[in-house]
């Protein structure tokens, strides 16, 4: 079993829940709420990284972070480092390609809640915070747990967009999947079996609770 | 407390309404579906922007310069769907409304509940309360907050007929004790006629006429506004002579006589609406002496039977294609042995007989 692999799996799935959710939040109650131009096409940009090959996607993270692009150079000189190949690197691809996970779930939750609730609570003299705060994020709750779930369950056993971004740096940036990939490249089914259960049985276990949290509303 | 508003809009719904409504008064604003009321309130709590101008309690809420929102606006709205919090207690429901201090705004919080006798009820959520609980939810939470005007959206729409009764003697009952303008959308005639002071005909985001209940149910303003507050009994006529005190006004079925209430109608054609209350039954067993007064004889085609009451339908010996209502005690209709197909002898009561320009 590699435990360091292990705690890199964890706070990747952590740091993305912890940095998606808000933003997740955000993009869901402006999409359930407002109409806008191109409306339709964020939306399908979102639900992108649903139907698109995780290697794509980590192929143009690459490109697009590379330290000799545009984008990237400008990141080195900034902030002096760069996202190929790095913790943050990970986190950054995860984000964008666990995306439509956190978004579907709250944004199904706050197109549930009817119109006429969050007029009532301005006419009862919440401000847009105390409405958001008071009425909208407890009526979204089941939908920000889905969210939770599948956002940190699905960046656990992440695989093709971390091997290419972040390539396999023991300790930085090999997770579990990767690690249980090598174990099999390597004939090690033993170790392999062992990790892959660790990583299945730590799944279900926060599905579970989750789902758990979720019946008990 | 005074209530103006003078709005215009073009879309969603066009808009074109100037009403005044004064510090315990209720305005009830009748008209079919789609015809702007809601709209109108939704203006007034500010939730739709229109243009014009609201002013109440001499505070402006929209003119050209300023449009309040919502929260400003001290505004208690009663939704149709009651919108209550889901997720909250009933007693959590009110309180948020409440400005102040939590301990301030639980305890007007149980005292609203109490008036609208929900004592009891605090710590349940709204999905386990019926109907008519809900409502009186609803309404604790619009005024808890002391608001300067109270907006009822078809309050008592969603609720059986049972509760309906109920729910509309409560408010009565509670208006007595509430001295703001409130305004109450409803499709319900007879609801806007025991709860009202007066009475708002709007149709199409236009408003067609406002006065006092009796006055707009038995003097509409035009055929327009009778038909939209359920005037059964309106024909076409010509007034053909005219005098200090009376005109003579033809119509399919004969000349009748009309005592002037008040200035003289031109000669010539009108419109004409007397309601069933106006149409007296002469006695088959004892003739009366209002049995002079515009007697017209025709056959009974329909006669429905409800409530104690009973409604009779009649075609003039005259005019067999125009219909007459009459509704009738229930007794007097027994008495006389009513029945479909029977020659009956009716007065038309000058005095209930309206006269509307065509």
């Amino acid at each position: 079993m590699e435990w360091p692999a292990f705690w890199v799996s964890l706070r990747l799935a952590l740091w993305t829940v912890v940095l998606l959710l808000p933003a997740a939040v955000a993009i869901a109650r402006a999409l359930a709420w407002h109409r806008f131009p191109g409306r339709f096409v964020l939306e399908a940009l979102i639900a992108l990284p649903l139907v698109l090959p995780p290697s794509v996607l980590g192929f143009y993270f690459l490109v697009a972070f590379d330290p000799q692009a545009p984008l990237g150079d400008w990141l080195r000189r900034w902030t002096g480092t760069t996202l190929v190949f790095s913790f943050p690197g990970l986190v950054a691809a995860s984000l964008i390609y666990s995306l439509p996970f956190a978004v579907q779930p709250l944004l199904r939750a706050f197109e549930a809640i009817p119109v006429s609730v969050r007029e009532a609570a301005w006419c009862c003299g919440l401000s847009g915070w105390r409405t958001f705060w008071r009425i909208e994020l407890p009526l979204v709750r089941n939908g920000l747990l889905a969210a939770t779930a599948l956002t940190f369950a699905h960046t656990l056993g992440e695989f093709g967009v971390v091997l290419m971004v972040g390539g396999n740096i023991p300790g930085r940036t090999r997770t579990l999947a990767v690690a249980i990939y090598d174990r099999v490249q390597a004939f090690d089914e033993t170790g392999a079996a062992t990790m892959a259960a660790v990583l299945l049985g730590f799944s279900l276990v926060v599905v579970i609770a989750v789902h758990a949290l979720e019946r008990r509303r | 407390m005074t209530l103006e508003v003078s709005v215009r809009q073009a879309s969603p719904v066009p808009l074109a309404v100037d009403l005044r409504c004064g510090a315990g008064e209720m305005l009830a604003l009748v008209g079919p579906s789609g015809s702007g009321k809601t709209t109108l309130l939704r203006c007034i709590a500010g939730l739709q922007r229109p243009q014009g101008r609201i002013v109440c309690d001499g505070q402006v809420w929209l003119d050209r310069h300023c449009c309040l929102p919502p929260q400003r606006r001290r505004v208690g709205l009663v939704f149709q769907d009651y919108a209550l919090f889901p997720h909250l207690t009933v007693l959590e429901n009110v309180a948020l409304a409440c400005p102040g201090s939590r301990r301030r705004a639980l305890a007007a919080a149980r005292d609203w509940l109490r008036r609208v006798h929900l004592a009891g009820l605090e710590d349940r959520l709204p999905r386990t309360l019926s109907g008519g609980q809900k409502q009186r939810v609803a309404l604790a939470r619009a005024l808890v907050r002391e608001p300067a005007v109270l907006l009822l959206d078809e309050p008592f729409s969603a609720v059986d007929q049972v509760t309906r009764r109920r729910l509309r003697l409560e408010m009565a009952a509670l208006r007595r004790e509430i001295a703001i303008p409130v305004l109450l959308v409803t499709h319900d005639l007879e609801e806007a006629e025991m709860l009202a002071d007066r009475l708002a005909v709007i149709h199409r985001g236009r408003l067609l006429q406002q006065g006092p209940v009796a006055e707009v149910l038995q003097r509409p303003a035009s055929v327009e506004v009778a038909r939209l507050v359920d005037i059964r009994n309106v024909f076409r006529g010509e007034v053909v002579a005219v005098d200090a005190a009376t005109c003579r006004l033809r119509w399919a079925a004969g000349v009748l006589t009309v005592p002037l209430a008040g200035r003289q109608p031109p000669l010539g054609p009108v419109d004409w609406c007397i309601p069933p209350a106006g149409i007296l039954l002469h006695s088959r067993c004892r003739p009366s002496r209002g049995a002079r007064e515009n007697p017209l004889h025709g056959r009974i085609v329909e006669l429905v039977r409800f409530s104690g009451r009973t409604q009779v339908v009649l075609a003039p010996q005259a005019a067999p294609d125009c219909r007459l209502h009459l509704d009738l005690p229930q007794h007097v209709a027994e008495r006389n042995r009513l029945a479909v197909g029977l020659a009956v002898g009716v007065s038309l009561l000058g005095r209930f007989i309206h006269l509307m320009p065509r």
